[in-house]
Order: structure tokens, then C-alpha cells, then sequence
């Protein structure tokens, strides 16, 4: 079950020729991919893609309708591979990942299925995860689209630009026998806005009149004759097509007056960005009616000779606006214009920045300083722009900055990851510190306080593997740590198996928390719901022991520090050789309150012996050290400054957020640090037995009490 | 007059900066509630006919990080023609910035996205609090004031006041609060209604967001309703006589013994050692800080209005109240504490409550509450000690208020008496004196010294192997302290040191002003 539900948005997906769509981009490009007729879809969860997966999951009533195929591929690879079902048959299909690290791991089907072309049209969904907020890498997704050859989409970030892309873009497919790639950054993805809907398409030919009808090529297969041949294909056949298709359909735009010595040439997801520079600079109004000639290339692969020749012709310069490096674009335009002898001027990275995002701000200063070189008459009396520099410049900023405390993300309140990495806190106390390879997923928050854990991550699934050349006897042992979202999504074979293999003497701690958590909470393999369209309950342990791992330690709560803890200093130090490796499971917390507190709630509603918990802190025991937030993090557990003038430190306090994991506790107990913490239960509905036994207590516990209080000494006036 | 030497070219205006849409940033913590908000305001701007978009980037910071939602929006143009949104704030451009907590206000005004021309600012003021502020051993809070003394500066007006709280106490969340703080501070042009219309679209707990809405909307209009005014900080005045015969002895010899500047600590401090074990401990407190304070006067004392004696009167409290079990077992049992938990957690009469302490006492713990020569027997003969220590030495799991853990606790809260022959009153005893000593040394050369080798004394603080670990900042704080004690300027230094050592759990940044320390000696 994934984090959110979009139940209520799939009905969206129904809507037909004249409706108005409106919401999120993902689901624009959701409802486009059936507006297109694809057959097939799969795909890699992961920002800003995750909600599209999301959707089809939940969207299985109107792609059964449709009779597509809706697959959760087991890795980005996967689904590239899915789309060889284009090559032969005159299939739609269309797949989706977060890139770069997805189209890194698709890198080598990618490049087969470029390489023998496709009947069917076939697209890759790429959410472009760069600039402010990204988790990756920055990187470009241009490089793969034209190492492999793919053309590359970048619509501009308007809902009717992006659907209309989808739609014409698997007709470029087509017409040129090439995969496409569609590209959408972050905030187009999470954009809402509105489109006239078309009616959704059955593919008329299906994927089980492939399955009834095989056929096969050897000229489609990438094996020597053919792959020479291939790439004559591409050049000779491919090529022409695709630019042929892409002038005759205007997938470019071409907008403002065709007047001054300078124009602007923009790629399509910087287009809005870029108008609101223009209008800063006042060479625009709000509505893109712009002063300056611009062309959109919303296909920023491949480079359009004769529009570019076409466009810039008779102009003293012209300005790329391209974020990101490599600035493959501004090459491209540079040499098509110097092959045709243009003498336009063309500059980018020499005006804006080599990398980081392209806001508005950053345009405005780049677009001002080319205009003043080449064209200063068009910045005309330089209306005032927006400017913070003085304000920033001020002591009380200055002041501001020193103390505004640094937020990074962290694990969720009551994460079952939180006391694992408590334990490894505890035994690096013991044992020393030790070298930790980090993965990607939540568990990599490990790497920020307070538990600063974790010293590389090379890509999801990789965690064990990047521990490999840590195989060599020393005084301490290497810890690789893996999620299970990256234990299936390659690490069983490329860490666990790899390991094994090499008879690899260091310790895996596998993170199992029943879903794909960072993603959004998709099933996976091992999975502990049930879900009807997929098989899930396939235990780790029995992977990595059917893969010949013989020293496995399964430890099923992992909020069981003190175990915890033995389980790793044992992992640590056991003579044994060959892979150490501990599975760690206990259930995402996210996903299993929004299962339960809608259950609790009725459940006390109805009557019901009810027990709910929370945790609380003595403050008159509490010293305010706080030793247990060094080993916690947990959002609920706070500090609170006392009303006592003999106390100078806050002391530990925990709100109504907490969910009772036990977390604080089971840490107190095993680091042996205060007996503040308590778990108060709170029984809803008692039963008889319940109120026999309190009856039993009260009369005793408060004679006790009353002797307690009649022997103080009562300072009261 | 200042001359102008811009350049003025003779142009016509290439066109004024044209309308622009409305800019509203959320700023929020991940799980906060931002997107709700965000999709309240852009169904609110839609439902009212304008062309509304918002955009934002959960990512990884949904998981508590910091993170931004933006919205513009903007009527049609001539022909229904539709603007081109922006799809991320651009600084000194945003027309209402919305904070979900007061230090992510502060982190907006850093992003450039609130100025003084333009943006007004809504903001909650209370505080989540961050990890590095939360994991310091000691105070390591950020400075709100940092924050207030910025918004003055940035924003163009303010709306600020505890969000949050509105929200709890009408049973909603934060999101609702901000939407009728946004509603109250005019700056979209719908009707209050209009804004209420749409929370009565949602699902669930309608009624709860509207009445938070509507509390939230009063209180930017109005300002706090009286009722919230912070009471007048009246000190507690030193009550004249009291009822109990012992509490009265122990409160006249206060008054006679101590200056009039240490009164209100001392009295605090009185209640404090007296709750901790018994009258004779009070007298014994009051004693020792008499005879501190007949030292703060021989040393010019009243120049300084008694401040030795006012931080000794604190101090002196908190170290004759050491951490042991029979403290913790007091406190647990205490009528007091059930009462609180019941209201904390908004218990209801019907409903019975339990709690479950996690203890883990070790072998040490209980040798040092033994009488000091048996205590030094188990020292000295280690295989009984440790025969001992396996069957103790592990976490339990204590339901307080079951019969038999109550009266375990309670026996142990009763040998309170016992308390005195331990092993740790002993050592407890020798370290107070030491310090006391080193500070009262100090008083005939350095009065400031002095007084800051009395605030030493809040480093040591936990339990176990925590307190070891407080006992040697505290060596290293005073150690350092000494070798410069002959400095005139020893005071700032030793202040420096404490902060130092209560900001950071690592001992990075202590011995980082040791070894500044080294180098000026």
C-alpha cells in the first residue's frame, strides 16, 4: 500500500474528449499515456516519479478496462527491457524513473533497444531530479538520449504542452523507429494546473495478439551484421525522419516579435522561468507576449539545423538558455550555425551559470548582462527588478543566519530504523568505529546527526557491494547496510551473492521495513500485506540463504535495542567466516499508523478493550543531558525548558506525536542511561478484570502515598 | 543632496514591470500539512475564477526536512488568455510568505523571499525544534529573538502568533490556523466565506478546521484576547511565616542568615534539599551557605549584590541533591506524578492508566546507597561483587502500579534515612567541598571567578556511565580554569569554557577553547 492514496484522483483518468482535467503533472502524463493508447506500462518508483506509479497501482479498474499491462518493474532495468516489446509488434508502451540514477541503471537496455530501433512507439518517462531539492546527483539525462540516440522531449512546464508531447511524441516513435525519452523536472511534476481532456484509447492491437502472433528479425537483434547495420540505420534513416516529423508537427515553438538584433533560444522546461525574467527586465507581460524573438525547443534532441538556420539568420546574437553542464545544447547550436556559415553570435554559459538551477533571478542577471553587450537599447529606462542584496546586507540578517538552526530531513517519529542505528551507535562505543557503506533509502538519513553513521553510498542497491574491497583480514570488519527496496532491486545478486562468492568476511545489515518507504511505501517482494495483483511475503532470509549465505541473524524487532546490539557485536566479532548478514525488520511506522489509528479509533468508539500508549519523561528525574536525543532523533521527543530557576538546562520531554514504539526506552535501558522514560498505557473500555485489579491496587498504592505526603515537610504558607 | 550618476539614456520605457501575479511561498517542515494548505489556496483562487498554479518539491524532505510550496496566481487575461506562472519564488518577489513554525520564518527571510516593499509574513510562532538544537547536553535552543529582530526588519507587515496552539485547542492542525490568518491579513482579494467554502469541501473534520479558522482569523484581527496576556512576572515573595513548625525554623534561620538577594534562590533551594532527605539537611544547607555567604561579604560582596551567595544558594542546592535510586524511587511514587500523566494525557475517569518504567540499575548503583564499609567490602572482595552484579545488572521492565513493584519502590524511597552512611553521600560530600573550596578560594582575588566556578557545578548531570562522563568535563573545566586563574580576565574565559562544554557532547568544541587557553597561558 502506498503512502498516499489517489483513489479519488484515478476517476480523473476516466475523463473524456472536452473535459477539464485539473491537478498534478504526474497525473497529466498519467491520463496522456492513455489518451496515447499505450498497451503496456511499468516503471521505478523514486521522486518525482513515485506518484505516477502510485496512481497506475491504484488505477487497476480503468487499465483493465483499456487492457493495458501495468507492471512494477523490479529495477529501472527491468523496465527498459519491458519496452523490447515495441520492437517487433505495433505496441505503445511507456516506462518511468527518476533520472539520473534511473537511466543509469537502464543505461544497457536502453542502448539494445536503440540499437534495433522499435515498431511501436516506446517512452521513457524521465523525472529530472536536479537543481534545489534533489536527492541525486546532478547530472543530465541529454547525455544518454544522445549517446543512445533517443530523442529527447522537454516540454514546456504547461499541462496541455506536456500531454500534447506525450501524444505526438509516440508518433515520432513511430515515424522514426527510435525510442523517445520525455523529460520533467521536479516542479512540472508537482505543478497543478488544467488541460481539455481527449478520450482515453484502446490499442487496437494488443499485447495478446503479440503473444498469439509471434514474430522475430534477426536484423533487429544487436549481434554483428546487424549492429553495424543498425547504426547506418540510425544516421541514414532514423535521423532524417525524426527531424522531418519533428518540423512538420512544430514540436518547437517560435514566440515574441521578430524585430532587434537578439534572440533567445530556450529549452522547453525553462520556458517559464524564462518569461518571468523577460518581465522583470521588462520585456514581457505576464501573458508571454514577449519583445524579443524565441525559440522553445521542446525537443532538445536532436538539434534542428534548419529551424536554428531559420531563427537566427539575420541576427547579431543569440542567447541559450540551458541549465545545466555539459552545455550540449549551446555546442550543438554553435556548430549547426557555423556549418551553415550563420553569423548570429552565439553565447550561454558565458552569460549564465555553468550549473545550478536557472531561476528567474539567475536569468534576469544573465539575460540583462547579454543584452548589454549585444543589444543595450532593448533593456530600454531598466525598470527596478527585485532586489535583496541591501536587506541581506544588514546585521539583523547577519545575526539571523548564525542562528537559524540547519533542518534536515530525518526518520519519521517511531521508524523502526531509529533503534537499529541507536545499536550501532552503542557498539561503535564498544568496539570502536568502523567503516559503514550507506545505500540509498531512508535508512541513509543514518549519515546526519545525531547518528552520523555511514561514510559512501554508490547507488541504490549497491551498499553491500560497495563494501567488496573491504575483504581482506584487519583488526575490524566493514558493515554494509541495505534497504530492502535495494536488496531486490539488485543487491541480492550484486551485494549478498557477489559476497558469498568471495567469501567476503564483513557484516550486511539488510533494513527491512516491508516496503519501499523512502519512494512512497510501495510493495515489494517482501512485503508483509497482501495484495491481490502481486505476490508479496517472500522472506529475505530465505534469499540470501537459498543464495549460500550460512551465517544470517533474523531480528524481528528491531526496537529491541539491547538484542540489537548483541546481534551486531556478535556479527562484529564471531570467528566465523563468510558473510555476516543480519535482517532487521520491523514494520515502517508510516505505513502501519495509517493502517491501525483509523482501527484504534473505531475500536474505542465501539466499546472495546482498547490499549493505546505514549511515552513521558519524569522531569524531576531527567538531568537534561540529553544522551537519549544523541541516540534518538525522533521528532516527538523534544526538550523543554523548565519554570524552575534552580534548573539551567531543558529537560527531555516527548509530545503527543509520540506513537509508543518504545524506542526511548529500550535505548535507556540498553545504554543503561536514566530511568526518566516511562510508557504510559491507557486502557479504553476497561473490562471487569481491568477495574478488579485496580481495585485491588488503589487502597494500598494510596496508603502509601498518604504516608509519603503526611511525612513532608509542607513548605506551603 | 547626493549628485545622481546613473547613466539616463534618452529611450522611451521598453514597458514598465507589468502586472504580475500574486505570490504566496509556504514554508513548512515535511508531514506539516504544507500540501494541504497549498491545495487550499489554489482551489480557493480557482473556485473564485483566477488562474491559480502551485508547484513544490517533497523529495526527501517530506521526512521532516525543511521545504517550500509555491503559489501564483493571477485572473485571465483579454480573451481568457491564460499568464505563464513561475514555478519557484524568485527573492523580493513574493507577496505573502506563510511560516509553519518561527525558525523556518527565519530560514524564509534568509531565502530573500520576504522584503520590507512587499511581502507580508505569517507566521507561527512556536517552535519545532531541530536536532542540533535538541542533542547539545545542555541549552542549545536557538535564538528567537534573532528571528523577531529580522521579521521587524524584512517583512512589510506580520502576522504572528502561536499557530499552533489555536490549532490544538480547537482540535485541528496548523494548516487551518494559517488559512484564517491568511484570510485575516487581506491580501487576497476574496471574502472571508469564500475561504471557509473551501475547507467545507474537504473530508474530514470539517467543523474542527472551521472553528480553528475562525480563531486563527479573530486573533490577526483582534490580537490576543486578554486572557492570553502573560501574567505580570510577580516573584514569588518569601512567605513571612509558615504553617508546619519545622518548615517555619528552617525559614527564619534563612531569614536571618542569608542577604536579602539570595532569599527567593535560597528558599527554592531549601525546598529542594528538604524534599531530598529530611530537616537536618535543610539546617546543614543553610549552614554551609551562611558560612559561603560570610565569605562573599568579607570579599566586597555587596558591591556585587551577593552574587556568589545568590549562585551558591542555587548550586549548593543541586549538588546536596545527587541522583540516586532512593531519589528515583521517591519521584515515581509520588501522588503527584500519577495525577500529572492523567492530565498530560487527557485521561478520562472511566479510563485506567498504567505505566511501565525502564530501569536498568547496575551492581554500582546499589553499592554506592550500601553503608560506605560494606559498600568498600563488596569493592575490595570483586567476586562476590560481580556474582552480585549478573543478577542485578539488567533492564527491567517496572509496572509502577502494580502491587508489587509499589511497594518495591516504596521500601526503596523509604531507606531514605540510610541515605547518609552511603558510599555515595561520602564521595558526593568530598567533591562538593573541592569545588566549593576552589570557589570560595578564588572570592579574595577574583569575585567573578569565583561566582563562574560556582556555575561549574551544571555540568554534572545523568545517570551512570553519563555522569562519569559529566565528572570529567567537569575535571577538565575546572583543571583548565586553574591554570588560569591568576588572569585577570580568568571569569571570561572560565565562561567560556562552560558554554563550550554544555553545547557540545562531543568534547570537539571544549578542547578546542582548551587548547585557545593553552596558547594565551
Amino acid at each position: 500500500m502506498a503512502e498516499r492514496s489517489f483513489a479519488r484522483e484515478v476517476e480523473h483518468l476516466r475523463l473524456g474528449a472536452g473535459d477539464i482535467f485539473r491537478g498534478e503533472g504526474i497525473l497529466a502524463i498519467t491520463k496522456a499515456l492513455l489518451q496515447a493508447g499505450v498497451s503496456y506500462v511499468g516503471g521505478y518508483q523514486g521522486s518525482p516519479i513515485s506518484h505516477l506509479m502510485d496512481v497506475l497501482a491504484d488505477a487497476n479498474d480503468i487499465l483493465d478496462e483499456l487492457g493495458v499491462n501495468f507492471q512494477s518493474s523490479a529495477s529501472e532495468a527491468t523496465a527498459a527491457a519491458m519496452l523490447s516489446a515495441s520492437v517487433m509488434y505495433p505496441l505503445r508502451g511507456a516506462v518511468a524513473w527518476k533520472s539520473t540514477v534511473g537511466t543509469n541503471v537502464a543505461s544497457d537496455a536502453l542502448a539494445n533497444l536503440a540499437s534495433g530501433g522499435v515498431t511501436g512507439g516506446a517512452m521513457v518517462i524521465v523525472g529530472e531530479d536536479y537543481g534545489e531539492g534533489s536527492s541525486i546527483m546532478q547530472e543530465r539525462t541529454h547525455a544518454f538520449a544522445m549517446k543512445s540516440q533517443m530523442w529527447l522531449l522537454d516540454p514546456r512546464p504547461d499541462h496541455a504542452c506536456i500531454v500534447d508531447l506525450i501524444e505526438k511524441g509516440f508518433e515520432l516513435s513511430e515515424a522514426s523507429n527510435t525510442p523517445v525519452m520525455l523529460q520533467v523536472r521536479v516542479r512540472s511534476c508537482h505543478m497543478t494546473g488544467s488541460f481539455v481532456a481527449r478520450d482515453n484509447v484502446r490499442p487496437a492491437f494488443t499485447i495478446a495478439d503479440a503473444l498469439n502472433n509471434p514474430k522475430r528479425n534477426l536484423d533487429r537483434i544487436v549481434l554483428p551484421p546487424a549492429a553495424y547495420e543498425h547504426e547506418q540505420e540510425k544516421i541514414r534513416k532514423r535521423l532524417p525522419a525524426a527531424i522531418d516529423f519533428i518540423r512538420s508537427h512544430r514540436l518547437n515553438e517560435f514566440f515574441g516579435e521578430r524585430s532587434g538584433r537578439t534572440g533567445i533560444i530556450v529549452q522547453g522546461g525553462m520556458y517559464n522561468s524564462l518569461v518571468r525574467a523577460l518581465q522583470f527586465l521588462g520585456l514581457s507581460d505576464a501573458y508571454g507576449d514577449v519583445r524579443l524573438p524565441v525559440y522553445v525547443m521542446n525537443v532538445g534532441y536532436p538539434t534542428i539545423p534548419d529551424e536554428v538556420e531559420d531563427f537566427c539568420r539575420g541576427l547579431d546574437a543569440v542567447l541559450v538558455v540551458e541549465e545545466g553542464q555539459p552545455d550540449y545544447i549551446e555546442q550543438s547550436i554553435t556548430t549547426v550555425l557555423a556549418r551553415a556559415a550563420v553569423a548570429a553570435q552565439v553565447r550561454g554559459k558565458a552569460y549564465l551559470p555553468m550549473g545550478g538551477d536557472y531561476t528567474a533571478a539567475v536569468l534576469t542577471k544573465g539575460i540583462e548582462a547579454f543584452l548589454e553587450d549585444f543589444d543595450p537599447a532593448r533593456l530600454g529606462n531598466r525598470p527596478p527588478k527585485p532586489d535583496v542584496a541591501p536587506l541581506m546586507a544588514s546585521p539583523a540578517i547577519a545575526r539571523l543566519k548564525e542562528a537559524v538552526p540547519a533542518r534536515p530531513p530525518g526518520l519519521c517519529t517511531g521508524c523502526p530504523e531509529r533503534p537499529i542505528f541507536a545499536a550501532m551507535k552503542l557498539v561503535e562505543q564498544e568496539l570502536g568505529a568502523h567503516h559503514v557503506s550507506a545505500d540509498i533509502g531512508c535508512h541513509l538519513f543514518s549519515i546526519l546527526p545525531p547518528f552520523n553513521i555511514g561514510a559512501t553510498t554508490m547507488g541504490f542497491g549497491l551498499g553491500a557491494a560497495s563494501a567488496s574491497a573491504f575483504n581482506v583480514k584487519a583488526e575490524k570488519r566493514a558493515i554494509a547496510v541495505m534497504g530492502d527496496g535495494g536488496f531486490w532491486h539488485n543487491g541480492l545478486t550484486s551485494g549478498i551473492g557477489n559476497a558469498v562468492f568471495n567469501k567476503h568476511d564483513g557484516v550486511f545489515l539488510i533494513v527491512d521495513n516491508f516496503y519501499s518507504s523512502a519512494t512512497g511505501g510501495q510493495d515489494i517482494l517482501s512485503s508483509r500485506a497482501l495484495n491481490k495483483r502481486r505476490k508479496t511475503n517472500n522472506s529475505i532470509v530465505d534469499a540470501v540463504k537459498g543464495i549460500g549465505a550460512k551465517w544470517v541473524r533474523q531480528v524481528d524487532r528491531t526496537y529491541d535495542v539491547t538484542r540489537m546490539r548483541a546481534v551486531l557485536r556478535e556479527a562484529l566479532t564471531t570467528k566465523e567466516e563468510g558473510p555476516k548478514i543480519i535482517v532487521a525488520s520491523s514494520e515502517c511506522m508510516l505505513n502501519r499508523q495509517r493502517r491501525e489509528k483509523p482501527k484504534v479509533a473505531q475500536a474505542i468508539k465501539a466499546g472495546a478493550r482498547t490499549v493505546t500508549a505514549r511515552f513521558g519523561v519524569d522531569e524531576e528525574v531527567c538531568t537534561g543531558d540529553h544522551a537519549c536525543i544523541r541516540l534518538s532523533g525522533c521528532p516527538s521527543l523534544s526538550v523543554k525548558q523548565l519554570d524552575d530557576p534552580l534548573r539551567d538546562d531543558p529537560v527531555a520531554s516527548i509530545d503527543n506525536s509520540c506513537v509508543a514504539c518504545g524506542n526511548c526506552g529500550e535505548v535507556a535501558d540498553a545504554a543503561v542511561l536514566c530511568p526518566s522514560f516511562y510508557q504510559a498505557d491507557v486502557i479504553h473500555n476497561p473490562t471487569r478484570w481491568d477495574r478488579l485489579k485496580e481495585r485491588l491496587a488503589a487502597p494500598v498504592i494510596a496508603f502509601l502515598q498518604r504516608r509519603q505526603d503526611r511525612r513532608a515537610i509542607c513548605f506551603e504558607a | 543632496m547626493i549628485r545622481d550618476e546613473t547613466v539616463k539614456l534618452d529611450l522611451k520605457p521598453a514597458g514598465g514591470p507589468s502586472e504580475r501575479p500574486i505570490s504566496i511561498a509556504i514554508v513548512a517542515m515535511g508531514g506539516q500539512g504544507g500540501g494541504v494548505l497549498t491545495d487550499w489556496i489554489v482551489a480557493l483562487a480557482e473556485d473564485q475564477g483566477w488562474i491559480a498554479q502551485s508547484t513544490s518539491v517533497p523529495g526527501v524532505a517530506q521526512r521532516t526536512g525543511a521545504t517550500i510550496y509555491y503559489i501564483e496566481m493571477m485572473p485571465a487575461g483579454l480573451g481568457g488568455r491564460r499568464p505563464i506562472l513561475a514555478q519557484m519564488p524568485t527573492p523580493g518577489d513574493v507577496d505573502v510568505v506563510i511560516a509553519s513554525e518561527y525558525m523556518e520564518a527565519g530560514r524564509s527571510i534568509l531565502r530573500g523571499i520576504v522584503t520590507p516593499d512587499r511581502t507580508v509574513l505569517i507566521a507561527s510562532s512556536h517552535r519545532t525544534l531541530a536536532v542540533t538544537e535538541k542533542m547539545a547536553p545542555g541549552e542549545g535552543i536557538a535564538d528567537n529573538g534573532a528571528v523577531a529582530d529580522a521579521v521587524h526588519i524584512a517583512a512589510r507587515r506580520q502576522i504572528v502568533f502561536d499557530m499552533n496552539a489555536v490549532a490544538i485547542d480547537h482540535g485541528s492542525v496548523i494548516s487551518a490556523a494559517l488559512f484564517g490568518a491568511l484570510a485575516a491579513s487581506a491580501t487576497l482579494p476574496f471574502a472571508r466565506e469564500a475561504f471557509q467554502g473551501i475547507i467545507r469541501q474537504g473530508g474530514k473534520g470539517i467543523q474542527a478546521s472551521l472553528a480553528t479558522f475562525d480563531a486563527a482569523f479573530d486573533r490577526a484581527m483582534h490580537g490576543a484576547p486578554p486572557s492570553e496576556a502573560p501574567p505580570a512576572a510577580a516573584a514569588a515573595k518569601l512567605p513571612e511565616r509558615l504553617a508546619d513548625r519545622r518548615a517555619d525554623a528552617l525559614l527564619q534561620t534563612l531569614r536571618a542568615t542569608l542577604p536579602q538577594e539570595a532569599h527567593d534562590m535560597a528558599f527554592l533551594g531549601l525546598k529542594k534539599v528538604v524534599d531530598f532527605q529530611d530537616a537536618a539537611y535543610g539546617e546543614e544547607y543553610l549552614s554551609r551557605l551562611a558560612d559561603l555567604h560570610a565569605r562573599d561579604a568579607a570579599a566586597g560582596g555587596t558591591d556585587h549584590g551577593f552574587a556568589f551567595t545568590v549562585e551558591a544558594a542555587k548550586h549548593l542546592a543541586n549538588a546536596m541533591v545527587y541522583d540516586d535510586l532512593i531519589r528515583v524511587a521517591r519521584s515515581k511514587t509520588r501522588t503527584a506524578r500519577r495525577d500529572r500523566i492523567r492530565t498530560e494525557l487527557g485521561v478520562r475517569a472511566e479510563q485506567i492508566v498504567r505505566t511501565t518504567e525502564y530501569m536498568h540499575p547496575r551492581m554500582e548503583e546499589f553499592v554506592s546507597a550500601m553503608p560506605a564499609p560494606l559498600a568498600r567490602w563488596f569493592l575490595r572482595h570483586r567476586r562476590f561483587y560481580d556474582w552480585a552484579n549478573r543478577r542485578i545488572d539488567k533492564g527491567r521492565r517496572v509496572s509502577t502500579y502494580s502491587l508489587r513493584w509499589f511497594l518495591a519502590l516504596s521500601l526503596l524511597g523509604a531507606m531514605r534515612p540510610t541515605r547518609r552512611w552511603s558510599l555515595r553521600h561520602q564521595t558526593e560530600t568530598r567533591h562538593r567541598e573541592d569545588w566549593l573550596s576552589a570557589a570560595s578560594g578564588a572570592l579574595q582575588t577574583n569575585y567573578a571567578l569565583a561566582v563562574a566556578i560556582l556555575k561549574f557545578r551544571r555540568l554534572i548531570k545523568g545517570y551512570s556511565d553519563t555522569h562519569v562522563r559529566s565528572l570529567s568535563k567537569f575535571n577538565k573545566v575546572m583543571k583548565t580554569t586553574q591554570t588560569i586563574a591568576d588572569r585577570d580576565d580568568a571569569a571570561m574565559w572560565a565562561g567560556l569554557l562552560l558554554s563550550a562544554a554544555v553545547k557540545d557532547a562531543s568534547h570537539d568544541s571544549l578542547d578546542g577553547a582548551i587548547r585557545t587557553i593553552e596558547t594565551i597561558r
